[in-house]
């Protein structure tokens, strides 16, 4: 395999090679540095080719080998806690081996190779396996028990010897009767989805603790959402919370060009934060992927598809896992700059013509299913999108909105106005309500649908309200429409407003959530009942219990503090007089 | 490992292509040699066995065929050294000031490496700069890159210099170290740099490196790299934190689109190349905090938006990459007041790490809050009232329309050389707050407004 071509032409983070034999995407050593890349092209006996790491000094005439196997992550117990750049090289062992900053020329394993596991076979010599079939089993944190396999690409027969015990990633625990050695780990090829047996319709919600989410937009566990907004208006904060709340198994967090201040918060901040399911450090159940704006724009590309895969490989163990993008643009950029490096023809705004169905294909990689070994899985994907000045008419929002399901619109005026999350509830829409509302009316309340929708009809009538009140002002308004601005302004600041900051405010449960809405709609009720008997409209704005609701959800013993608050409210509308 | 070659075959703009060379190195740093002696530098763009493309920093007028071209080997480099605090060099780091030439303690590449996210801390050291609508409500903390989006004519420069002067960490008594990068500034704005540094003695603890209007545009593009790399030097091997302004961005982006024209590149958005994001984010990500170690870097890039437009590629692509932005704005310039930043369009995101209790003060976020919630209601209501006319408002909406007022004239406006400590400026808060009921405090705890709602309101 070891054949040696020779470097023809540098530019930038692509290189061109010459006297050796590629297949696209086969992983090539560029360089006497042996400079990791990856073949995107080739024309005539030339290979075209984009290079993981910095590509200064590199000169005509260097060597370059075919290692003639796709880009793959190496797959196996520890990859929970870890932090990769986007070809999987743990940042931690980088910074062992060069230092606080990244130079290039280090190879690194994704998984350590000396730790040792505490492997429980579940089969035994003789057993007939499929590929995909659990042979196993290591506790890989407390909560994460992870199953091994027969991998995908193996093929199937008998076992002729397995055993339990003690091993590496790399130590052999068995062996198949066709020679085909057994492992905790095994590589897979990035670019590829992994198999599964059949893909299912959601049907729960993904649980984030975020009420307008939660609520309003819900995201289905094995769904698609889009994040799409300008700069500052929400998108890192939101995928945060979601990675950090969410009801997912499994988190993988996928900074894609974005900062590294961000990066160190997230590792900073998980360690010490606990997962509300499980009461564990939240890390231990995320994998981070850290391959910010100033880290090679190559494997910037890559870590889309480093991510996606680590995500399939926990679901095929039957763990819902919600893999979050942040920024999916970053990734079309890379795209297009190696692109363009390739003077290939561009489609709009110089993208390549081949992006809307590369994002396809990304987002085509969630989805809820049963595994070959019968399991349920699923990934939920979110994804940030960051448009050119905020217009989300160009083509990666576009291409993304053609294909998610769920679409949290961010807007810079709510964000301005430090209305967070700054999610325009008007222009937002989740595709996932029909299919889940059986599960709300089962798992929350029977009335809960019918709450959301209330609400929502109120938002609106607020919006067409206001357009009213900019021309006359709002005390021209008869008095049901002042009680409607009223309860409008009350859904938003009380309920949607959620800062991610306050330590209580952080996560609503649906149950918190649930008694709030209830609240603020009882005092529509009420107060709607008191217009009827002709009460002054000034005196049902006046209700004091309802500025006290307004500050309930900051405090810890919310439970308890609930019910007194709208007991209060009842008493005060009893005592309103009518005419 | 020094070649020289006469075999220049084409120049184009800033580009030269040599051919018959023997194998050049990506990114090598090139000497081209003139017949009358002179010399320009420039950078390897494109190497293979053909042709080698070499970007001029200094401009290609004036070269011909006849010109020798001498690859170096290496990469451009700063001559690095401690002496290098106080001096004027310009925009590609030669001695501007007649001082003597710099004696390197170390040679550093200028395009830097990047900073390994897990050896990065957290910033959260609380930087004072001593000017309400920064530290109040749109915090500047240690290793942040906080850019200025400003537009022709207003007063960014006096802004970022009464940052440097005034910036401090409350409690210790470290100084910043300045790195001034200036890009295409005119020489009237860059003298206005250097009197105002020499006037406050602030040179001793400053690098200063000028790219001006009159220079070649493709200096500019090394310009900032080379300050950065002296700022790293200074925070990571002399251990100080380092304040780097830059200025302006927009100059070095213009030279970027010059560049990726000359290049015949497909361009992106506006005509500005593909790869801005990744170019500025090669940049802006040179700030930051390492673990373990003492020094860091904090940046202050200044960028004027053309046509004010936030929109534009340039903030645009800056505001996807940096920790905020603070805006000033033309209206309040118009309304002559000093600084005029609004607040409104203004965002630190590493605020709520770097405030608060033991860091600034319990109330600090709530103030903030509040104050933002009013203004921007204050500012609506504006609109409204030249719709329906005063009388129109409610109660409620008057006073908070009257709080906007307050909120510029006394929160936002101070003087050119005023130095308000995050107390003042909490107490400047408090005291327009206190026009407002308490009842209208909905971000505050009430806790918190008992201990300092004040007990006589501002006055207009
Ligand atoms: N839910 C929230 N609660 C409180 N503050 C928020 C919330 N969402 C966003 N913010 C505020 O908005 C700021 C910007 O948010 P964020 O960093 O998520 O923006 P972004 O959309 O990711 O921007 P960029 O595209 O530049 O990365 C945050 O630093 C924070 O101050
Ligand atoms: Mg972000």
């Amino acid at each position: 395999m070891e054949v040696k071509g020779k470097i023809y032409r540098v530019a930038g983070p692509v290189v061109t090679i010459a006297g050796i034999d590629t297949k696209m995407y086969d992983v090539v050593k560029v360089g006497h540095e042996g400079l990791m890349g990856e073949v995107i092209k080739i024309v005539g006996d030339k290979s075209v080719v984009q290079v993981y790491e910095e590509t200064s000094g590199l000169k005509p005439g260097e060597p370059v080998e075919n290692t003639g196997l796709p880009l793959s992550v190496e797959l196996g117990p520890g990859l929970l806690e870890s932090i990769y750049d986007g070809i999987q090289r743990p940042l931690g062992v980088l910074k062992e081996e060069m230092g606080n900053f990244i130079h290039r020329g280090v190879t690194a394993d994704g998984l350590d190779h000396s730790k040792k596991w505490d492997f429980k076979a579940c089969v035994s010599p003789g057993d007939s396996i499929k590929p995909g079939d659990m042979i196993g089993s290591v506790q890989e944190t407390e909560n994460i028990l992870h199953k091994i396999f027969l991998p995908p690409n193996a093929n199937e027969g008998k076992i002729k010897e397995i055993k339990s015990g003690s091993f590496t990633v790399v130590d052999i625990i068995g062996k198949m009767e066709d020679g085909t050695e057994l492992k905790l780990s095994h590589k897979w090829p990035v670019r590829n989805p992994r198999p599964v047996k059949f893909k299912m319709a959601p049907k729960t919600p993904l649980v984030t603790g975020q009420r307008i989410l939660d609520t309003m937009f819900p995201i289905a566990k094995g769904g698609t959402a889009a994040i799409p907004g300008p700069f500052g208006s929400g998108k890192t904060v939101t995928q945060q919370q979601l990675a950090k709340w969410s009801d997912a198994n499994i988190v993988v967090y996928i900074g894609c060009g974005e900062r590294g201040n961000e990066m160190a918060e997230v590792l900073n901040e998980f360690p010490e934060l606990e997962d509300p399911q499980t009461g564990r450090p939240l890390m231990e159940r995320t994998v981070l992927i850290a391959n910010t704006s100033n880290m090679p724009v190559a494997a910037r590309e890559a870590s889309i598809y480093t991510g996606i895969t680590i995500a399939e490989y926990y679901r095929d163990m039957g763990y819902d896992v919600a893999l979050m993008a942040d920024s999916t643009s970053r990734w079309a950029e890379a795209m297009r700059e190696i692109s363009s490096r390739l003077e290939e023809m561009p489609g709009e705004e110089g993208y390549p013509a081949y992006l809307s169905s590369r994002l396809a294909e990304f987002y085509e990689r969630a989805g809820i299913v049963e595994t070959f070994n019968d399991d349920v899985g699923s990934i939920t994907v979110i994804g940030a999108v960051s448009p050119a000045g905020g217009d989300i008419s160009e083509p990666v929002s576009q291409g993304t909105l053609r294909i998610v399901k769920v679409f949290w619109a961010l807007d810079s005026s709510l964000s301005q106005k430090r209305h967070f999350p700054a999610i325009n509830w008007l222009n937002s829409y989740s595709l996932y309500m029909d299919s889940l509302s059986p599960w709300y009316e089962e798992n929350i309340a029977p009335d809960w649908n019918d709450l959301r929708g209330k609400s929502m009809e109120i938002l609106q009538a607020e919006s067409e309200l206001l357009e009213i009140v900019q021309l006359v002002g709002s005390d021209a308004l008869p008095d049901d429409q002042q009680v409607t601005l009223e309860v409008a302004r009350m859904l938003r600041e009380i309920y949607l407003q959620q800062n991610s900051f306050h330590p209580v405010d952080t996560y609503c449960s649906f149950d918190k959530q649930y008694k709030l809405l209830k609240g603020i709609l009882r005092y529509n009720e009420l107060a709607e009942a008191a217009l009827e008997s002709n009460v002054e409209v000034s005196d049902i704005l006046h209700v004091s219990s309802k500025d006290e609701l307004a500050k309930l959800k900051y405090e810890e013993n919310f439970d308890s503090m609930i019910g007194p608050v709208m007991d209060q409210m009842e008493k005060e509308f009893s005592t309103l007089g009518g005419y | 490992m020094v070649k020289e070659y006469k075999t220049i075959n084409q120049i184009a703009g800033p580009l030269i292509f040599v051919e018959k060379t023997e194998p050049i190195g990506y990114g090598e740093f090139v000497h081209i040699k003139l017949p009358d002696g002179t010399v320009k530098r420039g950078e390897v763009l494109d190497t293979s066995d053909d042709i080698v493309v070499v970007q001029v920093y200094e401009g290609t007028s004036g070269l011909n065929k006849d010109c020798s071209v001498i690859f170096t080997g290496e990469t451009l480099k700063l001559p690095a050294s401690i002496d290098l605090l106080g001096r004027i060099l310009s925009g590609s780091g030669e001695p501007k000031d007649g001082g003597p030439p710099i004696v390197p303690e170390k040679m550093m590449d200028i395009h830097g490496a990047a900073m390994n996210p897990y050896s990065r801390d957290q910033p959260e050291d609380f930087i004072q700069t001593g000017i309400s609508t920064i530290d109040g409500t749109n915090t500047l903390v240690r290793g942040q890159k906080l850019p200025i989006f400003s537009g022709s004519g207003l007063p960014h420069n006096e802004i970022a210099l009464q940052i440097a002067r005034q910036a401090q960490v409350p409690g210790s008594d470290e100084k910043f170290a300045v790195v001034f990068a200036a890009m295409g500034i005119t020489n009237e704005e860059a003298q206005y740099f250097m009197d105002d540094f020499e006037k406050t003695g602030a040179l001793e603890r400053a690098i200063v490196f000028l790219n001006l209007a009159d220079d070649p545009a493709v200096e500019r593009l090394i310009t900032p790299k080379m300050a950065l790399t002296a700022a790293e030097y200074l925070a990571y091997e002399h251990n100080m934190h380092v304040l780097v302004i830059l200025t302006d961005i927009t100059n070095y982006c213009e030279a970027m689109r010059q560049m990726g024209s000359a290049r015949e590149e497909v361009p992106g958005r506006r005509g500005y190349p593909g790869y801005m994001y990744t170019d500025l984010a090669g940049l802006y990500e040179r700030a930051g905090v390492i673990k373990g170690v003492k020094g860091s870097v904090t940046q202050i890039p200044i960028l004027s938006m053309p046509g004010d437009d936030i929109t534009h590629p340039i903030p645009d692509l800056s505001g996807y990459i940096t920790e905020g932005q603070i805006v000033v704005s033309r209206e309040l310039h118009r309304k002559g007041i000093y600084p005029p930043i609004n607040v409104l369009p203004s965002l630190s995101r590493l605020m709520n790490a770097g405030i608060g209790k033991g860091k600034t003060r319990e109330d600090h976020k709530a103030v903030s809050d509040q104050m933002y919630a009013g203004y921007a209601e204050g500012r609506d209501l504006r609109g409204l009232v030249a719709i329906v006319g005063k009388e129109a408002l409610s109660e409620r909406d008057k006073k908070i329309l009257e709080f906007a007022d307050l909120f510029e004239d006394q929160f936002v406006r101070q003087g050119r050389n005023e130095n308000r400590t995050i107390e003042d400026t909490l107490t400047v808060g408090w005291n327009i707050l206190g026009s407002l009921p308490k009842s209208y405090l909905g971000r505050i705890d009430n806790k918190i407004i008992d201990k300092y709602y004040p007990d006589k309101p501002a006055e207009e």
